[in-house]
């Protein structure tokens, strides 16, 4: 199971992280190590192990619907990185072809 | 003057405050005085927040001269992780993506030391958004072991356990997601406990991996830590995973120290091969305190604990990688390149491809291969399994004995540097800490005497069932007790005439 710097490209791809070749020359390798060292952990657990997602056993854990304090536009648009009338300001969103 | 503060613990500052032999205000000085003389060289803080911090002692102050009764911390000074939101504080993960960004509003924790009067020195230095061992993946810089400044103080919080071996503050926070908490303690001779999955909230502190995270405190005595855990534990609505239960009682189990008729199990998986003998020896020794202080010692198997490593790479980097999909460079945080050509996902690449490092990069691509169609149940699903299989462990290791303990660490700090080419054996640092993250079960450090083979500090690890807290802080008390200096003193005061200004130049 050799992850190629192709490999690690489509899964930065996926991540929506911008990758430079020698962070893919890089990468590829140093990942490939992790997982190999990893991959026992397949062998260890049979088919009637039921999968922990959690440490603890908590189901449906709901609030009372009621108003609470919240932040204000203000507060919630003073950290963005672009503001315009008072929203978040996105970079472009539709494509040429979109 | 000023040393006797620098080197009192904090539920002693705390009393003579109440006292109103001290000043809160005198008291927060002294340590920022400290920060400004000792920080150039460790480095543990990324930001000092000396008007809020003077600020919030004159609050305690005013408040006492009142008459106004206040908890024990009252006025006593603390480093906050960088990972922790308070409202108009610098809250940066120690990663370029949030530098600059001040949070609107303060984490549950931050909110509940405020509350108390403990007053919040600044934030401290991590690895990038908490993933890393050694606090060298900071975006800003390592951070040094005050024992030897050429060493990590360990990581995630290494900034956070630096600042106590220091001097510059007698109490911290810390978050430990696989030993983030616990590891720099045992490397830098401090205290440091993760309680219970759901003890403490996790409101407001910035994301890692969701199911492992969990707040706690840190100091240089047991008993400074059981009253900070006592501060910021119990439960919060706005985190869905807090535990709705009394705080297991810390306090009392730190001042009593009674281990007598308790049974300690070792766990024979975390010793042996790949361990340095000096840590060994160490904790041997150790075992044997508790043993002579009447505990009952007994060998315990928990064969899946060799899987956790294993199984944390896989089960952490998938939920990192779901975390972080919200830096996306839209709300707040960097943008990067945004031209008025690029689309909104160009800009998001490029910005995540700048603002986050190595380290994080690489979790991320490990989760998204985890997660990902076709792998996701020989990956992902295996691991979760194999969690069952520890939870196991630990639900039988319980059946038999009241606490397990091992080392913390398998080796002391190692050197900076020394381990960033060698991804594998910088995560094994946590290979005794991450089964307890893995389970959810509350675990500690504790000082366990300096290794014989490099002088360095050692710790002792105590796990105990879920809620059972205050047996963590029952052994930690037992230890440091066995191990006190003539004078009652602990490993880390070892350091004072190093770091504190006025102390005796022999300790």
């Amino acid at each position: 199971m050799a992850l190629t710097t192709a490999d690690v490209a489509r899964l930065a791809d996926l991540a929506r992280i911008e990758l430079s070749a020698e962070e893919l020359e890089r990468f590829a390798p140093e990942l490939d190590i992790v997982l190999a060292a990893v991959a026992s952990v397949s062998e260890v657990a049979g088919s009637d192990v039921t999968p922990m997602s959690h440490a603890l056993a908590l189901t449906n854990v709901f609030r009372d619907d009621v108003v609470r304090p919240s932040l204000t536009p203000a507060q919630a648009l003073a950290m963005a990185p672009a503001v315009e009338d008072d929203r978040f300001r996105a970079p472009r969103i539709l494509t040429e072809e979109g | 003057m000023a040393a006797a503060i620098l080197t009192a613990t904090a539920s002693d500052l705390g009393a003579r405050i109440a006292a109103r032999e001290l000043t809160a205000v005198e008291v927060t000085r002294a340590f920022l005085d400290q920060i400004g003389r000792v920080d150039g060289a460790v480095h543990a803080f990324l930001h000092v927040d000396a008007e809020g911090a003077l600020a919030q002692a004159r609050g305690v102050d005013e408040r006492l001269d009142a008459g106004e009764a206040l908890g024990p911390l009252a006025g006593v000074p603390l480093a906050l992780k960088d990972l922790f939101c308070q409202e108009g504080v610098p809250t940066t993960a120690a990663s370029r993506m949030l530098e600059g960004w001040r949070p609107p509003y303060s984490a549950t924790v931050t909110q509940r030391l405020l509350d108390a009067g403990v007053v919040i020195l600044g934030k401290t230095n991590l690895d990038e958004f908490a993933m890393g061992s050694s606090t060298e993946t900071s975006a800003f810089g390592p951070t040094y072991n005050p024992w030897d400044l050429a060493r990590i103080p360990g990581g995630s919080g290494g900034g956070s356990a630096a600042a106590l071996a220091s001097f510059e503050a007698p109490l911290a926070v810390g978050t430990d997601t696989g030993g983030s908490i616990r590891q720099p303690g045992a490397v830098t001779g401090t205290v440091g406990v993760k309680p219970t999955y759901g003890g403490t909230s996790r409101f407001g502190v910035i994301a890692m991996a969701s199911s492992l995270d969990q707040p706690g405190p840190c100091a240089r005595t047991v008993l400074d830590a059981a009253l900070l855990h006592a501060i910021i534990a119990g439960h919060d609505p706005q985190d869905s995973t807090s535990i709705d239960a009394p705080v297991p009682p810390v306090v009392e189990a730190a001042r009593s120290g009674d281990v007598a008729g308790m049974r300690i199990g070792v766990v024979t998986e975390l010793g042996g091969e790949g361990y340095d003998p000096g840590v060994l020896r160490r904790f041997t020794e150790g075992v044997a305190h508790l043993r002579a202080a009447g505990a009952e010692i007994v060998d315990v198997s928990c064969p899946h604990f060799r899987y956790a490593l294993g199984a944390y790479y896989l089960i952490m980097p998938s939920e990192v990688s779901s975390n972080l999909a919200r830096y996306d460079a839209i709300r707040y945080g960097r943008r990067v390149g945004d031209d008025g050509t690029r689309s909104t996902e160009e800009v998001m690449r490029l910005t995540r491809g700048d603002a986050f490092g190595d380290e994080v990069k690489r979790r991320i691509i490990i989760g998204t291969y985890a997660l990902s169609s076709g792998y996701y149940d020989a990956y992902y699903g295996s691991a979760q399994k194999v969690r069952t299989l520890i939870a196991r462990d630990f639900e039988a290791a319980f059946a038999q004995v009241d606490v397990l303990v091992s080392p913390s660490t398998p080796t002391t700090a190692f050197k900076i540097g020394e381990r960033t080419d060698d991804l594998l054996a910088m995560y094994a640092s946590d290979l005794c800490t991450i089964p307890a993250n893995m389970a959810g079960v509350p675990a500690g450090s504790f000082p366990c005497g300096l290794s014989p083979e490099d002088g360095l500090p050692v710790g002792l690890q105590v796990m105990a069932p879920p809620l059972a807290d205050d047996r963590v802080y029952r052994v930690g008390a037992a230890l440091e007790r066995a191990l006190a200096a003539p004078d009652g003193g602990v490993l880390s005061d070892r350091l004072a005439p190093r770091w504190t200004p006025d102390a005796p130049k022999e300790a």
